[in-house]
């Protein structure tokens, strides 16, 4: 999937929000795609919903205040187990995504309702990305909301890794988080292919060089 | 296993299971408890608050009235009034409590479900959530289950 991969091209404003993470300063900003999520998940209670970021309270008080059930699952940080290390083809080091899925994501068909994926796949291991988004097509319900976050390519290289709490209904709080290296941007047409076994797809373009999807199954 | 309370009162005595402390099999009791060793198995207190220290390593169904966790916790818990999870926690397992206290920094992997507080025999003013945080996000955030007001109330309240 070496196609995925797209230089960088860096910006001033990609290096402002390198220098904000690196002083551990939290950002603020709105996020329609989030909105666009909450308000879908505020019209009912008893939601089951998945948060694939680092565990964030605010997060689960958002979400548990709202009548739902919350799931919390670290993505990045479980496919840093050294365990999944393996030697590839090239004689380079990969991860098993075999293992990695038999320890990760394994809940029935169709379990969720809603799933908050954040901007794991520019974070993951390449051989990680499509498993992981075909394991999320698994478990969602038909009908059930994604919302994912990816880069563009005037994030530069070394955009910071931030944790995302949900600070209101359309507002993210942006927290320098652990330092995964951003692995590759997607185009437009690349996301569309991550996500074609879905049933709808819709952009929206943040300012801080971030595109969030909001993906329906 | 020790009973002691600070200064040695009895008001406050909670039992102490010390770090070097192993137990394979089902703990039960009618008192409070601190461990801090290994336990595989199941620890059953009902009404009773459990404390799982910084050392402990913890493989095992929970069950007690308040649980605060502190180390490492393997297993589904079930707080009936309270559970609450300290930055050093890492807990693997489903979490049904009425109220959840997080920590930033704790590490969770599994489900939290929040249950309505039971009604009481008498007429009393709801809980206020109270949410404190270090910066408006992350930081230690508590939360009772939705007791009385709307969703969108509670989310009000955050702001």
């Amino acid at each position: 999937m070496t196609h995925l991969f797209r230089r960088f091209r860096g910006s001033t404003e990609a290096a402002s929000a390198t220098s904000a993470a690196e002083q551990g300063q939290r950002l603020r900003r709105r996020s329609s795609g989030l909105a666009e999520f909450t308000r879908a998940v505020d019209e009912e209670e008893g939601l089951r919903i998945l948060d694939l970021g680092p565990t964030s309270p605010t997060n689960i008080a958002y979400l548990t205040g709202l009548g739902h059930k919350a799931y919390n699952e670290d993505v990045l940080k479980e496919a840093e187990d050294p365990a999944l290390v393996v030697p590839g083809e090239d004689g380079r080091p990969t991860r098993d995504a075999d293992r990695f899925l038999a320890e990760n994501l394994v809940y029935a068909p169709t379990t969720f309702d809603a799933i908050l994926c954040w901007d794991t796949p520019d974070y993951l291991h390449e051989v990680l990305v499509k498993p992981m988004v075909n394991r999320i097509h698994h478990i969602l319900k038909p009908k059930g909301i994604l919302l994912a976050f990816f880069h563009t390519r005037d994030a530069g290289p070394d955009a910071p890794y931030y944790r995302y709490h949900i600070a209101g209904g359309d507002t993210l709080e942006l927290q320098p988080g652990p330092r995964f290296r951003l692995q590759r941007v997607f185009n437009n047409r690349h996301i569309e292919n991550l996500f074609r076994d879905f049933s709808s797809i819709k952009f929206f373009l943040a300012r801080d060089n971030v595109r969030e999807v909001l993906v329906v199954r | 296993m020790e009973t002691s309370g600070p200064s040695g009162g009895a008001h406050a005595a909670v039992a102490h299971i010390g770090k070097s402390v192993v137990i394979k099999g089902e703990l039960s009791g009618s008192e409070d408890l601190y461990l801090d060793g290994e336990v595989e198995g199941k620890i059953d207190l009902r009404e009773h608050h459990l404390t799982i220290g910084p050392h402990a390593r913890v493989r095992a169904g929970v069950n007690a009235r308040d649980i605060v966790v502190q180390g490492q916790l393997n297993g589904n818990v079930h707080g009936r009034e309270r559970v609450e999870l300290k930055k050093s926690a890492v807990l693997t397992g489903d979490i049904v409590t009425q109220r959840i206290v997080i920590e930033d920094g704790a590490v969770f992997k599994g489900s939290i479900e929040t249950q309505r507080e039971a009604p009481k025999a008498e007429p009393k003013r709801e809980a206020v959530e109270t949410v404190a945080t270090s910066g408006a996000a992350g930081g230690f955030t508590e939360r009772p289950a939705v007791s009385g007001a709307t969703p969108e109330a509670l989310v009000e309240q955050k702001k």
